[in-house]
């Protein structure tokens, strides 16, 4: 009997799998259309307003287009990996979605369905894990394009990766050391207890170094060296065309929303609505609300991304390095060594 | 060494200061300006929909005229391709036939006349040079095209349309109503 498989559970979690990555991508899909307008208004522009009712259409025309254009493989390319490279950079980018607490539970039909896919209790080592595979995606296209503008692009854009991976992972650690469990599910929880507030609270340090290092890893501006269009020839995706060239250019939204979404969890208490006692809805209701408060918290956050970008022109190749290993990881451990102090001085 | 002007500013070399080298500050000062722009009103004219009106000197596509009657007034004197600088015009005279009076109004007319809007710089002094008020420049200008030769305007292009056959076509190229 230790075989028998729970098919009712297996379909709830096929279900919610499905639901959470036509979520991301239809997300991603207006976070483009949202960049362009945000970009619009903080030059004076109105925007795209073609497309349907307040251009709201666009993305779709734009996904037309680069469906309909000519998909071109170099000559001299590695073919294989050259088509592997988007593929691999999209995967990465969704999968980091699946231990993201989304809200409490639901109860439908008798059973109490948790909206996480896997509530691991390693949770946020599975978010590093697969948030570094995403250079393969970037490394791979790169490479594989056989094009020098590209290879430079691919070899900043991991180098820029692995740094600030460092800082982001030490950042972390002071956070983990207040929460004492690596458990997504379980860091919100906390959060949402009475009597205890949202960890930016605790760790307002801690959040300016993730953010950063959140920007470095979603390659946005101001570090978006490895698609700096001025330079590298729009870099590591130069040569791709039509829906390849789509994936990266998509997976870098998706890879936007997906980091808002940890962002809000690990500090902004995830699904939690500020100053609601949740326990005294019905449990359902709970997480539809919870739901939404999660989501309203992404979207000012993926604002935020996009706010920067439009402000912030990109840094030098050696302005970042120096960012990253001079300034972001001598912060990271002074902040991890203040956290283990005050704990201890307060003897949790 | 004297300054040429009162307006000649030092560069400032002072090294910066712990909260200028942190960046973080200055970066928010920005941010709150590109914010500031979400508020503000947009120049922005959505072109097809809504158009800027011209002034009333604008100069823009040739018009060959008619009088009232409905004849072609040009009489193909070849002022307007002298006048002209940019030697955009050229034009083939022809002697009017008898029984061809209703059509144009002295007794030589321009057999062919064309006008290259690629080469022309609308200058407007065809318009001056014109004894008989047959050319003038009207308040359109060129539609873009694919083919260079579609710039060479014609006769069946300049010439407004007749006042007597077609007045509704004749009044919007005057632009009437």
């Amino acid at each position: 009997m230790l075989l028998s498989i729970d098919w009712i559970l297996f379909l709830e979690k096929l279900i919610l799998i499905a639901i959470v990555i036509f979520a991301s991508l239809g997300i991603a899909l207006y976070t483009t259309f949202a960049e362009r307008k945000v970009a619009a208004v903080l030059q004076d522009r109105p925007g795209p307003n073609r497309a349907g009712p307040f251009g709201l259409l666009q993305p779709f025309a734009d996904g037309l287009k680069l469906i309909m254009k000519e998909e071109i493989i170099p000559n001299t390319s590695n073919k294989v990996l050259f088509i592997l490279g988007p593929f691999l950079a999209m995967t990465a980018a969704l999968m980091t979605s699946a231990v993201i607490p989304w809200s409490s539970d639901v109860h439908l039909f008798g059973r109490v369905i948790p909206l996480q896919i896997a509530d691991v209790n390693i949770g946020i080592l599975y978010i590093f894990a697969v948030v570094s595979l995403g250079v393969y995606g970037i490394m791979i296209g790169g490479w594989a394009s056989n094009n020098k503008f590209s290879l430079m692009a691919a070899l900043r854009g991991a180098s820029q990766a692995i740094s600030y991976e460092l800082a982001m992972g030490l950042s972390l650690i002071a956070l983990l050391m207040t929460t004492g469990t690596l458990q997504l599910g379980e860091i919100v929880k906390q959060q949402i207890e009475p009597g205890h507030w949202w960890n930016i609270v605790y760790q307002p340090l801690g959040f300016l170094i993730f953010i950063i290092c959140a920007f470095a890893e979603c390659n946005r501006t101001p570090f978006d060296l490895p698609e700096a269009e001025n330079e590298l020839n729009f870099g590591y995706h130069q040569e791709y065309s039509s829906m390849k060239l789509g994936f990266y250019l998509f997976s870098e939204y998706v890879n936007m929303f997906i980091s808002s979404v940890v962002m809000a969890t690990l500090y902004f208490g995830g699904y939690d609505v500020p100053f609601l006692n949740e326990n005294l809805l019905s449990p359902n209701v709970a997480a539809i609300i919870g739901v939404i408060a999660l989501l309203v918290k992404v979207v000012i956050f993926i604002f935020i991304f996009m706010w920067v970008r439009w402000t912030i022109p990109r840094f030098r190749y050696d302005q970042l390095m120096n960012l990253g290993w001079k300034s972001l990881v001598p912060l990271a451990l002074a902040n991890m060594l203040i956290t283990g102090a005050v704990i201890l001085w307060l003897g949790k | 060494m004297q300054a040429l002007t009162n307006r000649a500013q030092p560069v400032n070399r002072k090294p910066m200061t712990f909260l200028e080298r942190l960046y973080l500050i200055n970066i928010f000062k920005g941010m709150l300006i590109t914010f500031s722009h979400i508020f503000k009103k947009q120049p922005t004219i959505q072109y097809p929909d809504q158009k800027r009106p011209f002034s009333p000197v604008f100069r823009g596509l040739h018009v060959l005229n008619r009088d009232e009657e409905g004849r072609e007034r040009c009489t193909a004197c070849g002022l307007c391709a002298v006048a002209c600088p940019a030697e955009a015009i050229t034009m083939e005279a022809a002697e009017r036939l008898p029984g061809e009076e209703n059509l144009y109004r002295e007794e030589k007319y321009a057999a062919r006349y064309e006008i290259n809007m690629l080469r022309c710089i609308f200058c407007g002094l065809c318009e001056d040079a014109c004894p008989k008020d047959a050319i003038y420049l009207s308040e359109t200008f060129a539609p873009a095209n694919f083919n260079r030769t579609t710039f060479i305007y014609g006769k069946q292009n300049l010439l407004i349309p007749n006042p007597l056959t077609e007045p509704e076509a004749y009044a919007k190229a005057k632009g009437l109503n």
